[in-house]
């Protein structure tokens, strides 16, 4: 009688365990760091057993002289190795992930905070920093102390406005940032399994936010067609009775159209009570909502109007790009007044492109709006696709309409 | 330094023995972003990341973190996965950081490179003097020992070898 978590880890929780990784990843920020501990650390092999990627995301393509020499450097060095390689414009690294690749019941490690996402399949997936990365390289293991878990039962289905980022708002509102630390989250019941894979990654990716080291679903008949489409062939995983050291039941028929506001991502009010609050730019994109079905969203919101404020659109992946251009979307959207940046991060880190001057207001799409994140003095109001829509249209945070 | 330490037996690392300092208090729930900010995370140089270390918490912090023992309350690390913000702490010359709870993935980059962490939750009072055993177990502060919650047995094998660069140094 085991969580997810403790069957993919194969111990209980509380132990501590050393595994060997299925696959692991790191991209242009985590890498540097990773690259040169590798290198103190002997350096003189990879782990062959372990898929190892480098995808190059977070500032992409390269803002200056001092970021293209440790590109350069990193790029080489995959280029020489094995490694499963994506440069720039290709898309982020957890969203490449995604993309058939991340499969069930695999360990998977990335050097970035929201690897947490890649639970959405089934897998223990979790962050990691750069020199455990590092060792990861070296040894293809680490170790894990096996988390309890939160169970998280969801029924129902979204009604009006709302979706999935309401949803990942809500949980983490009540959660807290530190509501799940040191634990997994598990999203359960027949509301999880009515939501699809996109909508999946958008709550495991924002487990994090909770403080969670994984967020996982029990892959099922939607998980099996996902892959299967991308031709894999994989079994549902049944859920046991197990003990979750907490639960929450959330109704998805009461959620509705949330943002969090500065600076913390658990400080989460209704987009009502925000409503005609001024701001100076938004952004679609991320980890969280930069996906196909979110810009085709976007795009259904905004399309034969024009956007009043200046509104940046960054497609999660190359894949994702090519579907917005195959479908008109991408076309939608840029005769809406938006424009779009380099598959990646964009703004989201406040690295390179797109941030915030002082006093500025950003509503975002994304999963993180800490102080000064996109630029010193900004703020940073996080909400869904359809909230980002509205407010785009109207310059000010606005309640999207039912659809 | 730290390479000096290479191959000593775990448990004879100098950071194992008792441990003091200053204290400097910093509040709950301090994301990574507020202990070195993303602008500053594009070069290799650790001394930018010392200089700019909590720069969006508070700039007078960074020149009073030589020799300080951070206490801060719950959460310390959350967020983004960066491992230079443990570096630029460590760089910045604090010999610990102490709080109620961690973010999980600072909590291994922390030991990771070096800087150890202790979870207790104990009332800072700025500049009083902090001083810890990680060994046996104790915090002292205001007059007061406090019990902490252990290290894993493998983090303090990390901790011991100086970091996780170091640990695979002597394992390889």
């Amino acid at each position: 009688m085991s969580t997810l978590s403790e069957r993919i880890l194969g111990g209980s929780a509380g132990e501590y365990v050393d595994r060997k990784i299925d696959r692991a990843y790191a991209h242009d920020g985590t890498g540097v760091l990773a690259l040169e501990a590798w290198k103190k650390m002997g350096g003189n092999r990879l782990a062959k057993e372990t898929e190892l990627y480098l995808q190059f995301d977070h500032i992409v393509p390269a803002n200056n002289g001092t970021t293209a020499t440790l590109q350069h450097e990193l790029r080489e060095f995959a280029k020489s190795s094995f490694m499963h390689f994506s440069d720039i414009g290709r898309g982020i690294c957890h969203q490449l992930m995604s993309e058939g690749i991340a499969l069930p019941n695999e360990i998977i490690v990335g050097a970035d905070s929201h690897s947490v996402t890649l639970g959405a399949f089934g897998a223990f997936a979790t962050g990691v920093g750069a020199t455990d990365m590092a060792a990861i390289w070296l040894t293809g293991e680490t170790w894990f102390r096996v988390p309890e878990s939160v169970g998280i039962h969801l029924n129902g289905k979204f009604t009006g406005a709302a979706e999935a980022k309401d949803l990942a708002l809500q949980y983490v509102g009540t959660l807290g940032t530190d509501g799940a630390t040191y634990e997994a989250l598990e999203f359960i019941g027949e509301g999880a399994g009515g939501l699809s894979i996109d909508e999946r990654l958008v709550l495991s990716n924002l487990s994090v936010e909770a403080g969670a080291k994984a967020g996982l679903f029990y892959a099922d008949e939607v998980t099996v067609q996902f892959l299967g489409n991308r031709g894999f062939t994989v079994l549902p995983q049944v859920p046991e009775p197990c003990n979750y050291t907490k639960e929450l039941a959330i109704d998805l028929s009461n959620i509705e159209p949330l943002v969090a506001v500065p600076h913390r991502v658990d400080t989460v009010k209704p987009v009502r009570d925000l409503a005609g609050l001024p701001i100076d730019q938004v952004f679609v994109g991320t980890c969280t909502n930069g996906r196909y079905s979110d810009l085709a969203r976007f795009a259904g919101r905004v399309k034969g109007k024009k956007v009043t404020v200046r509104t940046i659109v960054i497609p999660a992946s190359a894949e994702v790009l090519s579907e917005t251009i195959r479908t008109g979307v991408l076309s939608d959207i840029i005769e809406a007044g938006c424009t779009i940046g380099t598959p990646g991060c964009g703004p989201c880190i406040g690295y390179h492109m797109g941030v915030l001057g002082e006093g500025e207001i950003c509503l975002s799409t994304a999963n993180r709006n800490f102080r000064n994140r996109m630029g010193v003095g900004g703020e940073i109001y996080l909400a869904s696709v359809a909230t980002a829509a509205a407010s785009a249209l109207e310059g000010e945070i606005t309640v999207p309409e039912v659809v | 330094m730290q390479h000096e330490m290479r191959g000593d037996p775990p448990g004879d690392f100098q950071r194992a023995r008792p441990g003091s300092g200053h204290a400097v208090c910093v509040p709950a729930d301090i994301d990574t972003d507020l202990v070195i900010a993303g602008r500053y995370l594009r070069t290799k140089d650790r001394s930018i990341w010392a200089a700019h270390v909590f720069e969006d918490l508070d700039p007078a912090l960074a020149p009073r973190l030589k020799g300080a023992v951070i206490v801060a309350g719950k959460n310390f690390g959350c967020g983004s996965s960066r491992e230079q913000a443990a570096i630029a702490i460590r760089e910045a010359g604090a010999v610990a950081v102490i709080a109620p709870s961690f973010a999980r993935i600072f909590f291994r980059n922390a030991i990771n490179i070096g800087l150890p962490l202790i979870e207790a939750d104990i009332i800072c009072s700025d500049g009083s003097p902090v001083r810890f055993s990680l060994d046996d177990g104790w915090v002292e502060s205001g007059g007061k020992r406090h019990a902490i919650r252990p290290l894993s047995p493998r983090m303090r094998e990390i901790l011991a070898a100086g970091g996780l660069v170091e640990y695979w140094r002597s394992h390889t």
